[in-house]
């Protein structure tokens, strides 16, 4: 009986697998991709998306175990109750002229837009509350956010995710354009990651290869999201997205092959083992026409094609969690090479010398059909010494103009002339090839009207200190200097006045 | 008799013994609770790391802070632990050919900047305000953990500064100065408010002893980087960078410090001796008469290193296995799905609900004080003009 009360209690306290004491399973999953698109101008952009989605419901009081989901931000929607934060770090600016459109832009400085739940009674002070909190995290100045730099947008900045009714009394924003991003706002945004820089596409994340861009935009979106396709139950979403444009030139050297290692000095080793999925997407649409094209290594297992911001796009996916890829090579690294044609154009730049020489450029350029090419080159003027002026400097300066020479193809094929026989208007230029006609064009000249020093202010001046000086120290100078004698009245005529001349003469006191 | 005399002998020599005994105890006790007097007391350090300068040309201040911060992350002090504040940016500032970098050395050996910095106070943020809030404790509520000092009664609290100073004061910013008497009523506010146990403070600006010669509370010691009438010399520019990399003396600091590890036994009398002024030029100084303790008894570490209490364990858990979590609510979530109706993202241009909706009526506040004493006096004279007999024609 006392043996058997004690193997009873034994028997009850055994555990099943899989967790009585959790009371809620809640699935989190990671999905992590790179997107890396050459733009048009040599660029390269590589866009980073980490997504972590926590399946439970949108209330979160009570909630105490956090696995992939990161703590620090699940505290703060439950603490402020949020319903979506986007908040984006962001130096530079996207170029779309050059660059093509964004994926998703954000503005210079930080920005910080977010949506709380109608159950907020005072959404102001859970705002500043909220900015603060933030301000500690991400080690940004967002503390300084306060009444006179947040909106609440009456029409535009309508909720990413899920939303039933949109009363725009729960939405503030705010940007503060001042904030500068560097490394103290990118380690606490990796740290936010499962894996945190240690395995899977975040080993990428290297702050001197991603500050030495021009473009760089990191950002934290929370939101609610459908579970499945169906969207019958509500998961939250985090998103920590990272855009990079690494120039060409500063990073590239100029030559526009790409690669993994040259962009980020790191090659992908492993996948995150937290991850779901992990793939590297590469652009590789309209590169394969006759002019260039792309040549990606390794060759791509597989494709992607989509409609993507209005244009059909082709992709070469990686998936790092594929085993045969990683088991290949021991790293992988992604290189971009372009076969051009041989370049059939020619640049020839020489640069000016203070007083020696002008600039000098030429050009020869094909110029595609139906098109407008502007060639524009800045230029500065070097300070003149006063002697080097024009006696009409205010009239301006002079560029000369500029010359093109042109090979037009003609309308309708010339026959060689002989000169002799044909008039003199037709003998300008020689034609070796009837297929066009060689004619050489002049722009205006440019007159650039300079800032001139004053002229009349040497004279001025010297007037004005002579002047200064004579009258001033000259009078002091006369007071101390001068010794002041009494003179007797001159009397007696001619000889008492020669008599004292010549005792003046002799040394003798006169008379 | 004689076996009374035999057991008195007996006694006294066992008492004896007893004695002799007691009396080594006793010797041992005392030594050990002398070597407790001069050893500190201290069970966590703090660290402040403050740098006052903007513009680019300062860039060797921000190089000077951040040295120090890398050398006390290196001793042990967590970032929890360390209030660091920069006025400026110089690792991603556009003037830096190098981004995200901040170098201590020429040819750029060493980017004290690091991958893994925790700014607290940055830019516009540097100001003497925050800077006495953090020291005092004072600070707003809404003010996050890491931008706070939490130091206890014992807690060894390390402050540097470095920046541009004159005689008796130090400049922010270019816009604001803090005195040296406003920082020694900082520190008796927090000897007040037992805020520390003790506090090593290190200034590297030009005629840096001028800021610790008016401290009065207990258990300060000081150190400076030159005396009044001198200043404070920089480093060594480099050319690609193009400014001056580091002060003089905080470059033989981080020298000096490079050479400590956390188990080190160097001692205060070792940091005093660092820079002569034959590398230095100024002549640095220390103070250590308000420190109770001899300086030749106080570990480096004991400031730029920090205690840690370490529990060792051997046992082994064994943590779950996430597939069955996965696989079990799987099948919930099929379960539950039927019962609800779609949920739906919202559109994120209604073109035609926005043309549509008024706008929001600002919530009327009835007329403040002003007004109300303005339109009283206007009644006023009006009524003291024309007599009360208009009165009725108003009303």
């Amino acid at each position: 009986m006392a043996a058997a009360m004690p193997l009873a209690l034994f028997v009850l306290l055994l555990p099943g697998p899989g967790g009585w004491c959790l009371a809620e399973p809640q699935r989190d999953s990671l999905r992590e991709e790179l997107v890396i698109t050459p733009l048009p101008s040599g660029d390269v952009a590589a866009t980073f998306q980490f997504r972590t989605r926590w399946d439970s419901e949108l209330q979160r009081e009570g909630v105490s175990h956090y696995r992939l989901f990161p703590k620090a931000l699940g505290q703060l929607i439950a603490k402020y109750s949020l319903r979506e934060l986007h908040l984006s770090f962001t130096q530079g600016f996207w170029r779309t002229r050059y660059w093509g459109p964004p994926f998703l832009q954000a503005p210079s400085g930080a920005e910080l837009w977010v949506w709380f739940q109608d159950t907020v009674t005072d959404v102001d002070k859970s705002w500043k509350e909220l900015s603060n909190v933030l301000s500690g995290i991400f080690c940004a100045s967002l503390n300084f956010i306060d009444s006179t730099n947040t909106v609440t947008p009456t029409a535009s900045f309508k909720p990413l995710g899920l939303a039933n009714d949109t009363d725009h009394y729960f939405l503030r924003y705010a940007v503060l354009p001042r904030e500068v991003v560097c490394t103290e706002n990118l380690t606490p945004w990796k740290k936010l990651l499962p894996c945190s820089s240690k395995a899977g596409l975040s080993v990428l994340l290297k702050a001197d290869r991603l500050f030495h861009t021009s473009y760089h935009s990191q950002a934290v979106h929370i939101r609610p999201v459908c579970r499945n396709a169906r969207c019958t139950s509500i998961s939250w979403e985090l998103r920590q997205t990272l855009s990079v444009v690494f120039d060409a030139f500063i990073t590239g050297q100029g030559k526009k092959d790409w690669s993994l290692f040259r962009m980020f000095s790191r090659t992908l080793t492993e996948p995150c083992p937290l991850a779901s999925e992990s793939r590297v997407y590469v652009d590789i649409t309209n590169y394969n026409q006759d002019n260039e094209t792309l040549e990606v290594n390794p060759a791509p297992t597989t494709t992607y094609q989509d409609v993507i911001l209005g244009t059909r796009k082709t992709y070469a996916v990686y998936d790092l969690l594929d085993t045969a890829m990683i088991h290949n090579s021991r790293n992988l690294n992604i290189q971009l090479k372009w076969k051009r044609p041989p370049e059939n154009g020619y640049i020839h730049y020489q640069p000016a010398q203070d007083r020696l020489q002008p600039h000098l450029l030429e050009m020869l350029i094909q110029l595609p059909a139906n098109s407008v090419t502007k060639v524009s080159i800045q230029f500065e003027r070097a300070l003149l010494k006063w002697t080097e002026y024009t006696p009409d400097p205010n009239h301006g300066f002079y560029v000369s103009p500029s010359v093109l020479s042109a090979l037009v193809p003609s309308m309708v094929a010339a026959k060689p002339v002989d000169w002799e026989e044909s008039p003199l208007f037709n003998s300008l230029f020689p034609v070796s090839d009837g297929s066009n006609y060689f004619v050489r064009l002049y722009t205006e000249p440019l007159l650039v009207n300079l800032p001139t020093p004053d002229f009349s202010m040497p004279y001025n001046v010297i007037c004005l200190t002579c002047t200064v000086v004579a009258v001033c120290y000259g009078s002091f100078y006369n007071l101390l200097t001068r010794t002041f004698h009494i003179e007797e009245p001159r009397t007696g005529g001619l000889a008492k006045r020669l008599a004292n001349f010549i005792r003046r003469i002799r040394g003798v006191p006169p008379l | 008799m004689a076996v009374s005399y035999c057991l008195s002998r007996a006694a006294t020599a066992f008492t004896a013994v007893l004695l002799f005994s007691f009396g080594s105890v006793a010797a041992s006790h005392i030594e050990d609770q002398a070597e407790q007097f001069f050893r500190s007391g201290h069970t966590n350090n703090w660290a402040v790391l403050v740098c006052t300068s903007r513009f680019w040309f300062n860039y060797r201040h921000v190089a000077n802070t951040l040295s120090v911060y890398r050398s006390v992350k290196r001793l042990g002090i967590p970032d929890s632990h360390i209030v660091l504040m920069l006025a400026d940016d110089m690792a991603c500032n556009p003037r830096n050919p190098k981004p995200a970098t901040v170098f201590s050395h020429k040819n750029m050996e060493l980017n004290v900047y690091g991958d893994d910095v925790e700014v607290d106070y940055r830019s516009y943020e540097v100001t003497v305000e925050n800077f006495l809030r953090v020291l005092t404790g004072r600070i707003p509520p809404s003010t996050p953990r890491s931008k706070r000092l939490l130091s206890d009664d014992r807690s060894n609290i390390l402050i540097y500064m470095t920046g541009h100073g004159g005689n008796g004061f130090l400049k922010f910013q270019d816009s604001e100065e803090i005195t040296n008497i406003e920082l020694a009523d900082a520190f008796e506010q927090m000897w007040q408010k037992r805020r520390y146990n003790e506090l090593l403070f290190i200034i590297d600006t030009c005629q840096g002893a001028s800021m610790y010669e008016r401290f009065y509370s207990p258990n300060i010691m000081a150190l400076a980087s030159s005396q009044v009438g001198e200043d404070s010399l920089s480093h060594q520019p480099d050319p690609a960078i193009g400014v001056h990399l580091m002060d003089r003396y905080t470059f033989y600091v981080l020298e000096f410090l490079e050479e400590i590890n956390p188990a080190s036994q160097t001692n205060m009398n070792d940091l005093f001796q660092v820079c002569p002024k034959s590398l230095c030029v100024s002549t640095p100084g220390h103070r250590t008469d308000l420190f109770q303790r001899d300086p030749k008894n106080v570990l480096i570490t004991d400031f730029f290193g920090s205690v840690r209490k370490v529990e060792i364990t051997t046992e082994t858990i064994n943590l779950q296995q996430d597939s069955e979590i996965m696989e079990s609510s799987y099948k919930e979530d099929q379960m539950g799905e039927e019962l609800m109706e779609p949920l739906k993202y919202a559109e994120q241009l209604p073109v035609a609900q926005i043309i549509h909706q008024k706008p929001k009526l600002k919530d009327w506040h009835p007329p403040g004080g002003f007004i109300l004493g303005l339109w009283a006096l206007i009644i006023m004279v009006f009524f003291k003009t024309y007599g009360i007999k208009h009165m009725k024609f108003i009303f």
